[in-house]
């Protein structure tokens, strides 16, 4: 089926999201969608979708005018979405997810049976395996997106958007996805692939349409360079490494032995780690979402209940300190999720600022707030952060997604550190502010502290290093340099031992990987 | 272009959750709470000896067989409260050992535990009472009790399931209470009034629907305010319109649901005039609890409904109408607590009164919850806190040594027990209580 | 592989487009300011309508008329308009100013008696505003409010000794430790145990109440010596509340305890440390938690102090408002008032304020029309109510009376303008960083 989109133009308020954007893809065409953070590609998606309503502009399937007033008309239409986060049932079984909406009955009773059987034999199309009883919460998030690619398969999608596919696989995981959209591209399918990730555009794509600022700014083939690419989508030129020179150690040191966490089901989601960082090093967390990065970085803000081992700063064990007095021992956090640990939305940007400082001296006196101090405090940062809003009594959840984290960054930084943890530092954030972070996280890292980075982006993960450390199902795969060869990273990344690594085949072939 | 092949020999473990190693933990909380209450038993006995004998009414003489001496079996107090306390004894160590095993301490143990606590107390309270503990009567009007409750509990699930709070239990089994008695009397026909109840109680589950659905205010908010608004329309009409003419308007003594004996069943002794030798609604119970277990897990509309509790986003995407399956479920949900409604002024009062549910209605939120929104096992927690509450008037009945309050303030304390023990077992629908908006239309 | 791959930018998260978090009764607090003086009023009318029809429906001489509408519709609209003219002529009467009375005094009596009337339900409205600010719910004020009476009342009775003065301070420091440990006692289980406040406050209140009626039914305990009737002994004078116009008007030193509460409430949640961390409790737990709060911590203090200011009501009640002796219904349903005085108020200090005038006045003018027109004072608690209902839907009173929504689905497009918003900065930024 062929796909034309006609001058789509969709306004949120005076915001013009999509601006007349024409697009078309051809059945049997990868086409991918490369856009910064904001340009407006899934907007795009959500209108072709039926989620949203474009205001003006055509859909066409076939040279057929389409109206879809929800996502049941699109996908009557045949159009399926993979969504970048999985529009899954998370209590329901594999079966009932495909079934949902769709579901074949006998009599009154739902025909489980029919379902299971149908996702065996689209499973088996692509030589894999995904058990229809499994429920959806219990499977890797590589298994669920398959899931939800047989759930538009089991619809006889013609069209398949995949937005953001990659974001939360492994590389390996993601060269396997590779490979079921070339079998759907053989199969006639259209597909439209949204990422920003350039490897990846390259690696698949038939066709490359960049979108900036809610237009389509061109397209480029898949033969582009990177930088080229990235100049296109971001409209400039773009500094691609991190700048930092050579560490200067000092004594000061984070020194964490035989950490275990465990959840309160029992499940240890921190396994047995030590390792030591160095004043004036960044280590790096590298690792697939989920294999406790998150947890470990939390344990060291004493976030995390139900930890044994031992956690030293410069001597003192901090283990058993709740995150109050951590934080007075001088520990800077940037939490993973920014919105939901980080800020309070609702809070103006000077009180965000003092957020974790609202016990005593100089934000609170006597149990009183110290407003003025507040205001002054405040009206310095955002100059010195370079927080771009209207006002220090603006709400953060009118900020931009930079803008918040540098609020975050701006108040864990004003104070004296004697360890700096950031979890996800650049995630959602337009890259005019990923330079910026990165230049402060190197900064706190030459003021001679210890510097604990966690990232699921490999090549920020890489760029920041001084020593990179690879977790997987909460244990340790190995700490290595910087300059460890990618797919080495990658494979350790799905918990195979860099000595291992080092020598096993690539799972890929070495036409496919050097593409 | 080149092709990317995937070899399958090298495809990386990821069937299955990305596992963490598990360390399995001893949950001493079961058997700590079953030691408790051994040792407050024994307590009591030590602290408060009684002498006699206490009779318990096991068979009325219409079952097949009678048990004992005209149905009466006396047993000595104390002495037989002490060997239940025995047992329950060595059911705590049972629990603590399993627990040391990293088993669970099974759940039909636990019944036991519970009936031979039940059968201790009752046997020292009841310790040379001249009348007899009728246990047929125990269990029976344990249900009567429990009919709001068990309506109630299904109510709540099926709105909960679907993603509405509903804390208006309360104002739903009032307003069906009420509807019921005055339609019931003006037709003097019990199933109009019953029918009135449940168009009743889908009336309030309206108001609900459009306040918390179509207008997305707080759940919470609405259903309390709910609560207040029916009471005072119905405290206000009783006041003002059915006490100027009780008589045509709110008496059903003569139009009530009569008791029903089922063949055969009903002569099953305890069991079978407690259960089988009653009114309809009874047994409209007891189909209510299968069917909506049925419906909600067998069939299109369970699983979408479902669906929109707990991912509502999910279901819109494959063309599923959250708000419009919410309405549904919300509407049929407070047509079942109509049911129950109806009980009050159709089954177990000649009339109406004020405020006459009680807050029976928090309690059968209670049961929801307590029955991990579950239809079966949140109806049985209704008939547990319906037994709990039916145990005072019992006890009053017989004479019993504790201050009646006491006892009428018990299903409150078990409810406030069960929900703060039980958290972390219960998991409530992921999307319960959160309005669904539909972005960029 | 090159390893100068252009640092990925993830579209997850991004604009607080659909994962803003907001405190559970935020959203609807703002959705209920937001609809401004228009729609407050809409909601009056919209309430007072219901009210009215119920009133007509009850109304024996409209009813009456009613039978024979078509013959002769004026008397219908006669008795109607009867019945509407007592019914609110009583209101007003009863709360504001009496026009009928023989002296000026009586006259403004019924303005003193709303006062009077507000003093509990504000502090009432108070503390469930409190805990919604820190995103919880109290509905156990009734289970506060009788524990405060037991607490004020038993040493009101049991101490008659002390001062004038001392005596009425200790009562009503008694009063609010009852009240207090009794929110603290639900805010620990909710803390601790997880049980969600809703349930376990709605709890409480039931096992105050029997605890109440066992000691009220018990020779000894706090039951009056030589009856045997549920009621207490008469507050002694030195423990009760002085009155500020003298003995023939009703109003106490308690409204002004309320309007210190106000002042301290503002102050509390605007000022300390303690309110910010309320506040971001309520707003986001979980950046609370990371910003090194206690919020289990929190959750109990919040609910001693929500027990605290119902506990006022509660005091207010035996050592002013009923000094005769109590029963369990002390309480007078203002717990649960409390929480429309605090929806009302749109958790606001100075909010509840004129929301508990307003309840007080409606107070005070149904006793009025109960007792002048024979209408039940129900019909307050269902206007109350009603009004809070309408108020929250500001969609529905605008187009009710066809006011101006402020966009087409108003509600709906908030979330999504906001964060359109969002990306046109972050976009014009990222031109301006070019």
């Amino acid at each position: 089926m062929r796909l034309e989109l006609q001058g789509i133009t969709k306004r949120f308020g005076t915001f013009v999201a999509n601006d007349s954007i024409d697009l078309v893809v051809e059945p049997g065409q990868i086409h991918c969608l490369l856009g910064e953070n904001g340009a407006g590609k899934s907007t795009l998606m959500n209108c072709l979708y039926g989620l949203y309503q474009a205001e003006e502009g055509e859909i066409l399937l076939d040279g057929v005018p389409q109206h879809f007033a929800g996502p049941g008309d699109a996908m009557a239409a045949g159009i399926g979405m993979v969504h970048q986060h999985f529009m899954l049932v998370p209590v329901f079984t594999v079966a009932e997810n495909v079934m949902l909406g769709n579901e074949a009955t006998k009599g009154i009773a739902l025909d489980t049976k029919a379902a299971r059987e149908r996702v065996n034999e689209i499973a088996g199309n692509f030589n894999f395996h995904v058990d229809p009883d499994a429920v959806i919460e219990d499977l890797p998030v590589g298994v669920q997106q398959r899931v939800e690619i047989i759930k538009a398969l089991a619809r006889d999608a013609e069209i398949l958007i995949f937005d953001e596919p990659t974001a939360v696989l492994t590389p390996q995981e993601t060269d396997e996805l590779m490979g079921i959209m070339d079998q759907l591209r053989k199969e006639g399918k259209a597909i439209v692939f949204i990422t920003h990730k350039l490897r990846e555009v390259r690696e698949v794509a038939d066709k490359i349409t960049v979108i900036r600022r809610g237009k389509v700014v061109g397209e480029a083939s898949p033969t582009s360079t990177d930088s080229e690419l990235a100049e296109m989508m971001v409209g400039r030129a773009v500094q691609l490494t991190v700048d930092k020179g050579e560490p200067h150690y000092t004594s000061n040191a984070l020194e964490v032995k035989d950490l275990v966490v465990t959840s309160a089901d029992g499940q240890v989601l921190v396994d047995n780690i030590s390792f030591t960082v160095r004043g004036g090093e960044i280590m790096t967390i590298a690792g697939v979402d989920g294999n406790g990065q998150t947890e470990l970085a939390n344990a060291l803000l004493g976030l995390e209940p139900g930890v044994t081992g031992s956690i030293t700063l410069n001597g003192k064990e901090l283990l058993g300190k709740t995150p109050r007095q951590m934080l007075d021992e001088g520990i800077g956090f940037i939490p993973a999720d920014r919105n939901e640990d980080g800020l309070v939305g609702a809070f103006t940007v000077a009180e965000n600022l003092m957020l974790n400082r609202a016990t005593g001296a100089p934000f609170v006196k006597g149990g009183v707030l110290q407003i003025p101090f507040r205001n002054e405090f405040a009206r310095e940062k955002i100059e010195e952060f370079d927080v771009r809003t209207e006002g220090i009594d603006q709400p953060v959840n009118a900020l931009s997604g930079g803008n918040a984290q540098k609020v975050i960054i701006a108040r864990e930084m004003s104070k004296d550190l004697n360890l700096f943890v950031a979890s996800q530092p650049t995630r959602g954030v337009d890259v005019g502010s990923i330079e910026f972070i990165h230049k402060r996280v190197v900064e706190a890292r030459d003021s001679g502290i210890p510097v604990v980075v966690v990232s699921t982006e490999l090549d920020e993960a890489v760029g920041l290093a001084d020593q990179l450390m690879v977790m997987y199902r909460g244990g340790i795969v190995g700490i290595v340099p910087a300059d460890t060869p990618r797919d080495v990273l990658g494979m350790m990344m799905a918990g195979i031992p860099p000595e291992q690594a080092a020598i096993a085949p690539v799972p890929v072939t070495e036409e496919g990987a050097q593409a | 272009m080149s092709t990317v092949t995937v070899d399958p020999s090298t495809v990386l473990p990821d069937e299955g959750p990305i596992e963490h190693r598990i360390v399995e933990k001893r949950s001493v909380k079961t058997a700590t709470i079953l030691a408790v209450a051994t040792a407050l038993l024994a307590l009591l006995l030590v602290a408060s000896p009684r002498q006699g004998k206490t009779n318990f009414q096991i068979t009325l003489g219409n079952e097949f067989f009678s048990i004992g001496e005209g149905g009466v079996v006396a047993v000595p107090a104390v002495p037989f409260a002490w060997i239940c306390v025995a047992i329950m004894a060595v059911l705590t160590v049972v629990a603590f050992v399993l627990s040391y095993r990293y088993s669970k301490f099974p759940g039909w143990a636990s019944a036991v535990f519970g009936l031979l606590a039940v059968a201790a107390f009752l046997s020292w309270a009841g310790a040379g009472a001249q009348g007899r503990l009728n246990v047929v009567g125990l269990i029976g009007n344990a249900i009567l009790v429990a009919i709001p409750l068990v309506f109630g509990a299904l109510g709540g699930v099926i709105g909960e399931r679907a993603g509405v709070v509903n804390i208006a239990i309360e104002a739903q089994l009032l307003m069906a209470a009420f509807t019921g008695a005055v339609v019931g009397s003006l037709t003097a026909n019990a199933w109009v009034g019953l029918l009135a109840a449940i168009l009743a109680g889908a009336g309030v589950a309206a108001i609900l629907g459009v306040f918390a659905i179509n207008y997305r205010v707080e759940q919470v908010i609405v259903g309390v305010v709910l609560n207040v608004l029916i009471i005072g329309v119905t405290t206000f009409l009783f006041s003002a319109w059915l006490q100027t003419d009780m008589q045509r308007l709110n008496s059903t003594l003569e139009h009530r649901f009569p008791d029903i004996a089922i063949p055969l069943l009903s002569r099953i002794p305890i069991i079978g005039p407690a259960l089988f030798n009653r009114p309809v609604i009874v047994y409209i119970m007891y189909v209510a609890v299968a069917a909506v277990w049925f419906a909600l897990y067998r069939t299109r509309w369970g699983l979408r409904t479902r669906a929109v509790g707990e991912h509502p986003k999910a279901a819109d995407t494959v063309g599923i109408k959250v708000n419009a399956t919410r309405w549904l479920a919300v509407l049929i949900a407070g047509a079942i607590v109509g049911i129950g409604g109806a009980s009050y002024t159709l089954v177990s009062n000649p009339s109406f009164n004020r405020e006459m549910t009680a807050g029976f209605g928090y309690i059968a939120l209670a049961a929801v919850i307590f029955g991990n929104w579950d239809p079966i096992r949140a109806s049985l927690a209704g008939l547990l806190f319906g037994f709990a509450i039916n145990l005072q008037s019992v006890l009053s009945v017989i004479g019993s040594p504790v201050p009646s309050q006491f006892m009428l303030m018990l299903p409150y304390v078990v409810t406030l027990l069960a929900v703060a023990g039980l958290v972390g077992k219960s998991r409530a629908p992921a999307a319960d209580g959160v309005a669904y908006t539909v972005e960029g239309h | 592989m090159s390893t100068n791959e252009p640092l990925a930018i993830s579209e997850s998260q991004q604009m607080n487009l659909d994962t803003e978090p907001e405190g559970r009764w935020k959203g609807a607090f703002r959705e209920m300011l937001a609809g401004g003086p228009g729609v407050a009023i809409g909601a009056l009318i919209l309430a007072f309508l219901v009210g009215s029809i119920m009133i007509a429906f009850t109304n024996a001489a409209v009813r009456e008329a009613a039978s024979y509408f078509f013959a002769r519709p004026q008397d219908f609209f006669s008795a109607l308009g009867s019945a509407m003219g007592g019914a609110y002529s009583s209101l007003i009467r009863g709360s504001i100013f009496n026009w009928e009375a023989p002296t000026f005094q009586r006259m403004i009596s019924p303005l003193l008696l709303t006062l009077h009337n507000s003093g509990p339900l504000i502090c009432a409205g108070l503390g469930v505003a409190v805990t919604f600010k820190a995103g919880l719910f109290n509905i156990g004020g009734r289970g506060q409010m009788l524990m405060a009476a037991v607490f004020a009342g038993w040493l009101a009775f049991g101490l008659p000794n002390l001062p004038v003065g001392i005596h009425l301070i200790v009562c009503i420091l008694g009063g609010i430790l009852g009240g207090a440990l009794w929110g603290a006692l639900a805010g620990f289980l909710n803390a601790k145990t997880g049980a969600h406040e809703v349930i376990a406050t709605i709890m409480l209140n039931y096992v105050a109440l029997y605890l109440l009626q066992y000691l009220l039914a018990t020779p000894g305990l706090m039951q009056n010596p030589g009856s045997s009737n549920p009621i207490t002994p008469a507050t002694p004078m030195s423990a009760q509340l002085p009155r500020l116009f003298g003995r023939q008007f009703p109003l106490n030193a308690g409204f002004l305890i309320a309007l210190l509460a106000v002042a301290f409430c503002w102050w509390l949640l605007n000022r300390s440390s303690l309110g910010f961390a309320f506040k971001a409790v309520g707003e986001n737990k979980r950046a609370a938690k990371v910003a090194g709060i206690n919020t289990d911590r929190m959750t109990i203090t919040v609910f001693a102090i929500s027990g605290a200011l119902l506990a006022l009501a509660g005091a207010m009640q035996v050592l002013g408002t009923v000094t005769t002796g109590f029963t369990d219904g002390i309480d007078g349903g203002i717990g649960f008032d409390g929480i429309t005085v605090a929806l009302l108020g749109g958790s606001q200090p100075v909010g509840v304020l004129f929301a508990g005038l307003l309840f007080g006045a409606f107070k005070a003018g149904g006793s009025m029309m109960q007792a002048g027109q024979m209408i039940p004072i129900e019909i307050v608690s269902v206007i109350q109510s009603l009004i809070v209902l309408f108020i929250a839907a500001p969609p529905l009173v605008r187009a009710i009376f066809h006011l101006p929504q402020p966009s087409q689905v108003a509600a709906a497009k908030k979330a999504a303008a906001k964060a359109a918003k969002a990306e046109a900065k972050a976009a014009a930024k990222k031109e301006v960083s070019a």
